[in-house]
């Protein structure tokens, strides 16, 4: 505090003011460079370099264990595309992508839609569905495993008191991805539930005056004045999760592994498995290549998706 | 506002406190095994409100469980990310906002470019590149990497921005150094966005996956969230259910009792963080 009352010492506003536009950004000086060189340096180091290095690996025949045995042009892309288990990844990942970013877009929705109120009942619901994101990926992991376990297991017992049999959402090659869609919604329903209530509260209560005194139905409000005002939202958190869930890896590696049958396995895991288990780092470098493409251009597909639908 | 219920109202009622019960119903779960001793849940799980309990699941912990260890990295990484990465944002953020330098378009293009690089995409490289300096199996290098990431820059950049510049004219004109400034002035007026990246980062370190399961391979150096998940191979013939779980619930709670007490802040935090 004291330090502020030294520098805005009184009288300071009376000097000359030729030099005050400086204040806002100043004049260039090499020395305004430290501010930020710290920073620089890392991202230099440890985001631009790797990127570099990771696009050269991808057309390199390097391996971990035997060493760099030179250039190998577009080979590894080559081999990436007609590899079997590398197709199921991708095909594995769009489909959980698919499967997840409209559950998160519906159930945030209708979760901000129901709690946006001032009652306490509502917070402490909120406080329910957002509480499970902040546990690590291996504390919902162990959690889930132990409701997916064959036999002893929470949805096992559960469907048992009800009289119906037990499915194996695990161990069933067309199920995995989906016991793993139903932990991710989960553990991260919280995000989007928060961005949608964050965007409600932006919405004029004005509007909603003007169309009560309309006499406008619940419906309809609903469907004229607050679903119109959120589409902004709706596609940010839409483009958020689609991002988010392309780099879908811990839950799958601890649940199912990627299995049975890689039905489950997403690029992340594969990626995981060529670098940091084969230590083909050429080929698994070459993958990542492939997934920073893919989530570019679902990113980009989502924005101009938003964009046409503004226009029109 | 709307008047009196309708029907609707009270299904939507239902719906939610159905789905909120989804929710709680396997973490309830897991404490109530917790609290069971491991050879009755060998045979059956399905008593767990009867008698007998026991609390030799968590007397384990302390004797024949890395959780301490892996809890003592995990701390150390998290908070020296959180620290170090609110130092270097800010004074960039700083820098950024409110200074001007040779090279600084290039600089923030580079900053926001370097934003959309997603950490998958780097994970390989880098991981050589840590292997060469031979760092791996550091705190070094569990720490560095997010260090480098551009979101609390952004975010800082974007906060300074908006605090008024007349502030800090008065003090520059009172020939006060810009780092005086930064340090005196604008630092002080940053602190909640300091409080939402601090939240942010320091989850995000404590939760962290891939990075450290791919750095720290010795079991010494595993933060929590790599040794848990290294015990959870051989699960289904584990002996041991009522310990896994104990040492799950033991491992959640620091941050279930962090969430509790600053909710509303962890909510700010980690929405801001993800809309950027």
């Amino acid at each position: 505090m004291s330090g502020a009352a030294d520098v805005l010492a009184p009288g300071a506003a009376a000097r000359p003011v030729a030099a005050a536009s400086a204040a806002g950004v100043g004049r260039p000086s090499l020395l305004n460079l430290l501010f930020v060189l710290p920073y620089v340096m890392l991202m230099l180091g440890l985001v631009a370099v790797p990127v570099g290095f990771g696009l050269w690996l991808s057309f390199q025949d390097y391996d971990m264990l035997g060493g760099w045995n030179g250039s190998v042009g577009l080979a590894n892309y080559v081999n990436l595309l007609s590899d079997r288990i590398f197709q199921g990844a991708v095909r594995n990942t769009l489909l959980f992508v698919a499967m997840t970013v409209p559950a998160f877009v519906g159930l945030g929705l209708f979760l901000a839609l129901a709690l946006n109120d001032g009652l306490r009942r509502s917070a402490v619901l909120r406080s329910v569905f957002f509480g499970s994101s902040v546990l690590s990926v291996t504390v919902v992991t162990l959690i889930w495993r132990l409701v997916y376990m064959p036999e002893r297991g929470l949805l096992g017992t559960v469907l048992g008191a009800f009289g119906l049999p037990e499915v194996n959402l695990v161990a069933d090659e067309r199920l995995a991805l989906l016991s793993v869609v139903i932990v991710t919604l989960w553990w991260i329903i919280g995000l989007p539930m928060t961005l949608f209530l964050a965007a409600l509260q932006q919405i004029p209560r004005e509007i909603y005056e003007a169309a009560a005194l309309d006499n406008a139905g619940r419906a309809r409000t609903l469907w004229s004045i607050t679903l119109p005002s959120l589409k902004r939202t709706i596609l940010l958190v839409a483009v958020i999760e689609a991002i988010l869930q392309f780099q879908i890896f811990g839950q799958v590696l601890l649940i199912t592994g990627g299995g049975p049958n890689n039905a489950s396995r997403p690029v992340v895991q594969f990626i995981y498995e060529a670098g940091f288990r084969d230590w083909q780092l050429g080929f698994a470098a070459a993958a990542s290549q492939v997934l920073f493409l893919l989530m570019l251009l679902a990113a980009l597909g989502q924005l101009w998706l938003g964009r046409r639908q503004d226009r029109g | 506002m709307h008047g009196r219920r309708t029907l609707g109202d009270h299904l939507v009622l239902a719906a939610v406190v159905l789905l909120a019960a989804i929710w709680v119903a396997p973490i309830a779960w897991i404490v109530g095994l917790s609290f069971k001793p491991n050879d009755e849940l060998m045979r059956s799980t399905g008593h767990l409100l009867s008698p007998p309990f026991t609390l030799k699941n968590y007397a384990d912990i302390l004797g024949a469980s890395s959780v301490f260890a892996w809890m003592l990295n995990s701390a150390v990484v998290a908070v020296g990310q959180t620290v170090l990465t609110l130092a270097v944002a800010s004074a960039a953020g700083y820098g950024f906002a409110r200074t001007s330098f040779p090279g600084k378009p290039v600089l923030f293009a580079l900053t926001l470019a370097a934003f959309a690089v997603p950490e998958q995409a780097i994970i390989v490289p880098l991981h050589t590149l840590f292997a060469e300096a031979d760092l791996h199996n550091t705190y070094a290098a569990l720490i560095l990497p997010r260090l480098a990431f551009p979101f609390g820059v952004l975010l800082m950049t974007q906060y300074f921005k908006a605090i008024p510049a007349e502030i800090e004219e008065a003090a520059l004109l009172d020939n006060a150094s810009r780092f005086k400034v930064f340090w005196r002035i604008a630092l002080p007026l940053s602190l909640p966005a300091q409080a939402t990246l601090g939240i942010y980062t320091f989850l995000h370190a404590w939760n962290d996956y891939f990075w450290p399961l791919v750095s720290a391979t010795k079991p010494e150096m595993y933060t929590l969230t790599v040794g848990l998940a290294s015990m959870q191979t051989n699960f289904a013939q584990t002996e041991g259910i009522g310990f896994l779980m104990a040492q799950a619930v033991f491992a959640g709670l620091p941050v279930l009792v962090l969430y509790l007490f600053f909710q509303r802040h962890i909510v700010t935090a980690v929405a801001g963080g993800a809309a950027k």
